[in-house]
């Protein structure tokens, strides 16, 4: 009886499911098979895939995105290591996420005002000898500004694999003889790649389609997939055209999901 | 040695993820026109700020979306959470888990350009309303994922005596399961809270041209060059999310702290 009377409380999440899910991403792979004059056609993808420029900007994209991913990575992984040492780790945690709370567009507005023409990243260079040169509207302060947006995001999952692991398995190590790089190598780090997953899931996929970034740092000359599908849709108007490659940035999104999902089924038994 | 290298590889990273933070406060202070020189201490730029009636109407605006789309979302996620752990097939579970996690992975472009889209289609005016609908849109699946796991640590019993003292639907979950999961809602809530504040992208694309919030607004305004007035407006809001996260922090505490004692008494 009450089975019955309880499925009404499933009404407003179901039509969220419907209207604001389903309909929505239907919407957009319906949209890409429309042109200018609201014909139905497929040029928009014989287009994209036949343009060396859609072509070379989504490889573009993708390459920035792992850069990003990596740089974050490489810096991530031994802030949170070396975070899960300390004492009072969950107070250093939660300065990790406080920066996460500040508003995106206020960290990207700092930091045209650090790499101006006179800004503090030029006093540096001028200070150390190199003298001024142009680091807003580059490649490189585009990618640099990105992971720093990013960092907090990747030290987060790898934390938390790292508290997951059983320090037995560490000390079983040590105790057979392994020094301190080949218990890192052979059981800290494999243990803890599901959080390295996690992170590069956390980051791949947004750093494909930081729009804002591109033209506020990178000043354009990075055009990734998220600012190409903004680009048509609010400046050219060309939606069917955004939403092929947003059929596309969806295509990328489920291709990295599967590549870091979570490979419990395959085999890997505990022994 | 080796504890003092890990030491300076975490001050330098904690220098660099708070730097830009800093340098911003600090120059809402200065009383020149750009982030270069300082030039001595002012408040003239938080006057300015607090003077700008467009300014305030835009901080309004975002606070009204903030909370109405917070509270709806919390609403229908906790719902919806509820929902989830009645089914029983396996299959419709995990089904129900990935539609509603759909929103959490969709890069915000995608969110922005497809609501846009389905808003043109059924002509609703690009405004206020599209915005909140919106919000609340995306804020939904994270109440889902905050709430779910306290009704997992729910046990079966607990609503099995509820309902063997005569407890009727209605009783059960107003008397028992709320205040059970209450701390996965108001976390729940305040995830919601930060999501809706911090959101630009989506925003950006379903706004339209009267309707403005404060990352919209930041971000004109960032790209017509420095105003210091902004880097006031981010003392402000920094102000603001330490205070939301002490909040969030201390609700945290709170429920661990019951957590324990209930566990004392219970052992």
């Amino acid at each position: 009886m009450t089975k019955r009377r309880t499925w009404v409380y499933f009404i407003p999440y179901g039509l969220w499911l419907a209207l604001f899910v389903i309909a929505p991403v239907a919407l957009i792979i319906y949209q890409s098979f429309f042109d200018l004059g609201q014909h139905f056609t497929l040029t928009n993808y014989s287009t994209y895939f036949r343009s060396a420029t859609y072509l070379k900007m989504t490889l573009n994209s993708v390459w920035y995105a792992f850069l990003i991913t990596l740089f974050t990575g490489l810096i991530s992984y031994p802030t949170a290591y070396f975070i899960h040492q300390l004492k009072h780790r969950q107070f250093w945690l939660l300065l990790v996420i406080l920066p996460t709370w500040i508003n995106i567009l206020l960290k990207a507005y700092a930091f045209i005002g650090i790499f101006s023409q006179a800004g503090l990243a030029n006093q540096f260079l001028t200070f150390i000898g190199i003298g001024p040169q142009q680091i807003l509207f580059t490649n490189a302060s585009f990618i640099f500004v990105a992971t720093y947006i990013q960092i907090p995001f990747m030290i987060l999952p790898i934390y938390n694999a790292l508290d997951d692991l059983n320090p037995a398995f560490v000390n079983a190590s040590k105790d057979l003889g392994a020094s301190t790089w080949q218990t890192f190598r052979h059981v800290i780090f494999p243990l803890t790649l599901p959080g390295v997953k996690a992170g590069v899931q956390a980051v791949f996929i947004p750093s494909l389609s930081l729009f804002m970034l591109t033209r506020l740092i990178g000043g354009n000359k990075v055009i990734t997939l998220g600012t190409a599908i903004e680009e048509h849709f609010l400046t050219t108007m060309n939606w069917g055209m955004g939403s092929t490659i947003g059929v596309v940035l969806i295509v990328a999104m489920i291709v990295v999901m599967l590549l870091t999902g979570d490979q419990k089924t395959k085999g890997g038994t505990p022994r | 040695m080796k504890h003092k290298l890990a030491n300076t590889y975490l001050i330098l990273v904690f220098i660099i993820l708070y730097a830009p933070i800093i340098f911003l406060i600090a120059y809402s202070f200065s009383q020149g026109e750009t982030m270069t020189n300082y030039h001595g201490f002012t408040w003239r730029h938080y006057q300015t700020l607090f003077s700008d009636a467009r300014m305030l109407a835009i901080v309004a605006n975002t606070l009204l979306i903030a909370l109405l789309s917070s509270l709806i979302a919390t609403l229908i996620g906790t719902l919806g959470a509820l929902s989830i752990t009645r089914t029983t097939k396996r299959v419709t579970r995990e089904s129900l888990l990935t539609l509603n996690n759909v929103l959490m992975v969709s890069p915000d472009v995608i969110i922005g350009a497809s609501f846009l889209i389905f808003f043109t289609m059924l002509k609703i005016p690009l405004g206020f309303g599209t915005v909140l609908m919106s919000h609340i849109a995306f804020e939904i699946p994270i109440v889902v994922l905050m709430v779910l796991p306290r009704l997992r640590e729910m046990s079966r019993s607990l609503l099995d005596a509820a309902q063997d003292l005569g407890a009727t639907t209605r009783q059960l979950l107003t008397q028992v399961i709320i205040p059970f999961i209450s701390p996965g809602i108001f976390a729940g809530f305040f995830m919601a809270l930060t999501y809706s504040l911090d959101d630009f992208a989506v925003t950006f694309f379903v706004t339209g041209n009267g309707f403005s919030t404060l990352s919209v607004e930041i971000y004109s305004r960032a790209r017509q060059g420095i105003n210091l007035e902004i880097n006031a407006l981010s003392g402000v809001m920094f102000l603001f999310s330490l205070l939301l996260v002490a909040g969030y922090y201390w609700i945290q505490q709170a429920s661990q702290k019951r957590r324990h004692r209930k566990r004392e008494v219970t052992s």
